[in-house]
């Protein structure tokens, strides 16, 4: 696979690793941010390969994971009514609210579907005039375009059956958020590469400067991850902290100016609750109001749906990288993907599920 | 895990879904809920030491008259509720013929007879219907079965979708062939017949519900013919797996669990057509956990695997089949894959439903 396998190359891997040896001189504690990161880590054992002077610490990039649980709730809420279709992205399904998962809306019988993209589900709106479609509309900067641009293809064609239950959440604030704590231990942050590739990075260089700490824009392949450490440990060993670009074939400083352009016009700025971390100002974006149409939340009138969490999920704490999946007691005994105590269990991309799924006995 | 945090006592998280009350689409994946509905639900009332031997077909032993354990007989049942019917490389109908002589020549039986039962929904085409049932004449043809006996149920127009097959298999394990999941050994080798994963995807894609179109064929076949092959060489054949639902890795962490063993997988070695890997990377899955219908695992001792091996590829079905781990004296049940790094992980068996990324 042209694109994919340079990046996997063994000899060019071990290259950077011993490089990476060469440089560092002391501890650094490194978070990567995104959940993709945290698995290819897991998949590849890359952390294997690593000096034990790096610890990686994994980072609430998981769109799956942080969505809160209310909005989870709304989600089943309105999946249960008649004469809805409810489309989500696949590993939503798994997720448990307080009373069940969308895989048990649909075992009950309601229409529940798995779609690749926004745009998928406004074919199927278009397909059931006579029904309501809702599209679950989580995720990070990465998803955003495309589901701000299903609203505007929902106008442009005049569907009046199609809503969003929107849930996205942003990245700087929760770097913000996690910078801020007094119990923070990150000293250099892997920036997520896809993320990046819409956004840019000019977010990024105001939270290096403010907390004096390195961010390299990083990417997805063994090479791209390693290269990225690479970046910040050189950085941390020479007492620097700016924001360097470790996967410059995709992305650039402005980002994708067309994307950005469409949130905007599609979104606005809101305080976004995280599941496990609690509420983080500004950190996510909602529908404006004048696309009321087409927000679910509107449409189902589910607002006062408010469940509360239990004070004791541990999986903040994981989210935040103050602790590790295997320190959780819990950890493959009673929490496993099939019986997920909590969301960092449940997405293929979160941190305790990757942890089970490729690193349990080593 | 020795010491808690206090403040974690007690409850922690959202509570558990386990799915306890009512059946989801996971329950039928093969992978591990399809085996805990199984260990709940029905072993506990179908008890006995053939069906708790956990093997691809039950393995049972007829007494002759003189009192002597003579024939073996291998039967395996098995329903086949494919969408779309028709796929690249084959239909439902070569599906239900191939699904069940493959699991019974996983005990080393040859497959002889198959019962044939159809769960028809009302408005179903005939001609639709008579194709299916040609494409199953020559599959059990190319398979060397009869068909002996069948069953024909028709239920309303919307109960089904339109065509469920279920078929059973005997078949007579030939003598000094001894294979079950219960065998493997440390030292055994781990072959596989062909590239994994070509099932999976073919289906995917035709199916045309994600949107993606790949070039891609079924691999479903009957496996008894390169078997047969496989034992003209040795009988010393541990074991053999068809790696269906679940993929390779669900198959591999059965054998584990089975044999109580530790398994470790070479990732460079294993077969993978670069379609179904770019699909897969496309989608967000992994080919260890796409199912396969023409292919199998075998065990084998580890001096007779390199003249195994040699017979596999020169039949047709095993051109592509290579050595890809061992079974290693590492405690078990585990299963393990050494990456072209060289790191280690874990290898389980999938959990619920295969679901695509989010991104």
């Amino acid at each position: 696979m042209k694109y994919l396998n340079e990046y996997r190359d063994s000899n060019l891997v071990h290259g950077i690793i011993d490089e990476i040896t060469r440089s560092i001189r002391q501890k650094w504690v490194i978070m990567e941010i995104c959940g993709g990161q945290t698995h290819a880590i897991m998949k590849y054992g890359l952390d294997q390969l690593l000096p034990e002077s790096i610890e990686l610490v994994h980072g609430p990039g998981c769109p799956v994971c942080v969505t809160s649980l209310e909005m989870i709730d709304k989600a089943l809420a309105i999946a249960s009514q008649p004469k809805v279709i409810f489309t989500s992205y696949g590993d939503m399904l798994r997720v448990p609210g307080s009373q069940g998962d969308l895989f048990s809306v649909r075992a009950s019988g309601n229409d529940v579907r798995v779609v690749y993209s926004s745009l998928d589900a406004i074919n199927i709106a278009q397909d059931n005039p006579d029904k309501k479609i809702v599209f679950f509309a989580i995720g990070f900067e990465t998803t955003a375009p495309a589901n701000a641009m299903s609203v505007l293809q929902a106008q442009k064609l005049g569907l009046n059956n199609f809503s969003l239950l929107v849930s996205h959440v942003r990245v700087p604030p929760a770097m913000h958020a996690i910078l801020g704590s007094p119990n923070n231990r990150i000293q250099g942050f892997l920036a997520a590469g896809h993320v990046c590739t819409v956004m840019g990075y000019w977010e990024y260089v105001p939270i290096a400067q403010k907390y004096k700490i390195p961010i390299v824009v990083t990417g997805f392949e063994p090479v791209d991850i390693l290269q990225g450490i690479l970046f910040v440990i050189r950085e941390l060993e020479e007492n620097k902290y700016e924001v360097e670009n470790a996967y410059s074939r995709i992305v650039n400083y402005e980002g994708n100016q067309a994307a950005q352009k469409i949130i905007e016009q599609v979104f606005e700025e809101c305080d976004q609750k995280w599941r496990g971390i609690g509420f983080i100002p500004g950190s996510g974006w909602r529908l404006k109001s004048e696309f009321n149409d087409y927000n679910a939340e509107e449409q189902f009138q589910v607002r006062e749906i408010t469940p509360v969490e239990s004070p004791f999920c541990i999986s903040g704490k994981i989210l935040q990288g103050l602790i590790k999946p295997v320190d959780c007691p819990a950890f493959a005994n009673q929490c496993t993907p099939e019986h997920p105590l909590g969301a960092t269990m449940v997405s293929a991309e979160g941190a305790c599920a990757a942890y089970y799924r490729y690193g349990r006995i080593l | 895990m020795t010491d808690p945090d206090p403040n974690i006592e007690g409850i922690l998280c959202p509570l558990p879904l386990p799915h306890n009350e009512r059946i989801v689409l996971g329950h039928g994946s093969g992978g591990r809920m399809s085996y805990e509905l199984i260990s709940k639900v029905f072993f506990p009332l179908f008890d006995n030491p053939i069906l708790k031997a956990g093997d691809d077909a039950g393995l049972i032993i007829v007494l002759n008259q003189a009192g002597e354990h003579n024939p073996r007989l291998a039967v395996s049942t098995d329903s086949h509720v494919v969408s779309p019917l028709f796929f690249p490389g084959g239909d439902i109908g070569r599906l239900a013929i191939c699904g069940t002589v493959n699991d019974v020549s996983m005990l080393g039986a040859t497959p002889l007879w198959l019962t044939a039962s159809f769960i028809l929904e009302e408005g179903l085409e005939v001609e639709t219907l008579r194709k299916i049932v040609e494409s199953m004449h020559s599959a059990a043809v190319e398979a060397n079965i009869k068909i002996i006996a069948g069953d024909t149920k028709v239920v309303q127009n919307g109960k089904a979708d339109r065509l469920y097959i279920n078929t059973t298999g005997i078949g007579i394990i030939p003598t000094g062939v001894n294979i079950s999941g219960t065998r493997a050994r440390p030292g055994d080798a781990i072959i596989v017949s062909g590239t994994i994963g070509d099932h999976g995807i073919a289906v995917l894609a035709a199916r045309g519900e994600l949107n993606f179109q790949a070039e891609i064929k079924s691999d479903v076949a009957p496996l008894n013919g390169l078997i047969a092959r496989m034992l003209d060489v040795t009988k010393e054949i541990h074991v053999l797996r068809d790696p269906t639902r679940g993929g390779l890795a669900t198959s591999l962490n059965e054998i584990a669990l089975q044999s109580n063993v530790g398994i470790m997988i070479y990732e460079e070695t294993i077969p993978i057509r670069p379609t179904v890997e770019a699909a897969c990377e496309m989608l967000g899955f992994d080919a260890l956990y796409v199912a396969n219908e023409g292919k199998l695992i075998a065990i084998v001792e580890k001096n007779s695997a390199d003249q195994v091996l040699a017979a596999m590829k020169e039949h047709p079905l095993g051109a592509d089949a290579a050595i890809i781990g061992a079974v290693t004296d590492r405690p078990g049940p585990h299963v393990m894959l050494k990456t072209i790094y060289e790191t280690t992980r874990m290898i389980d068996m999938m959990s619920g439903e295969m679901l695509p990324r989010i991104c």
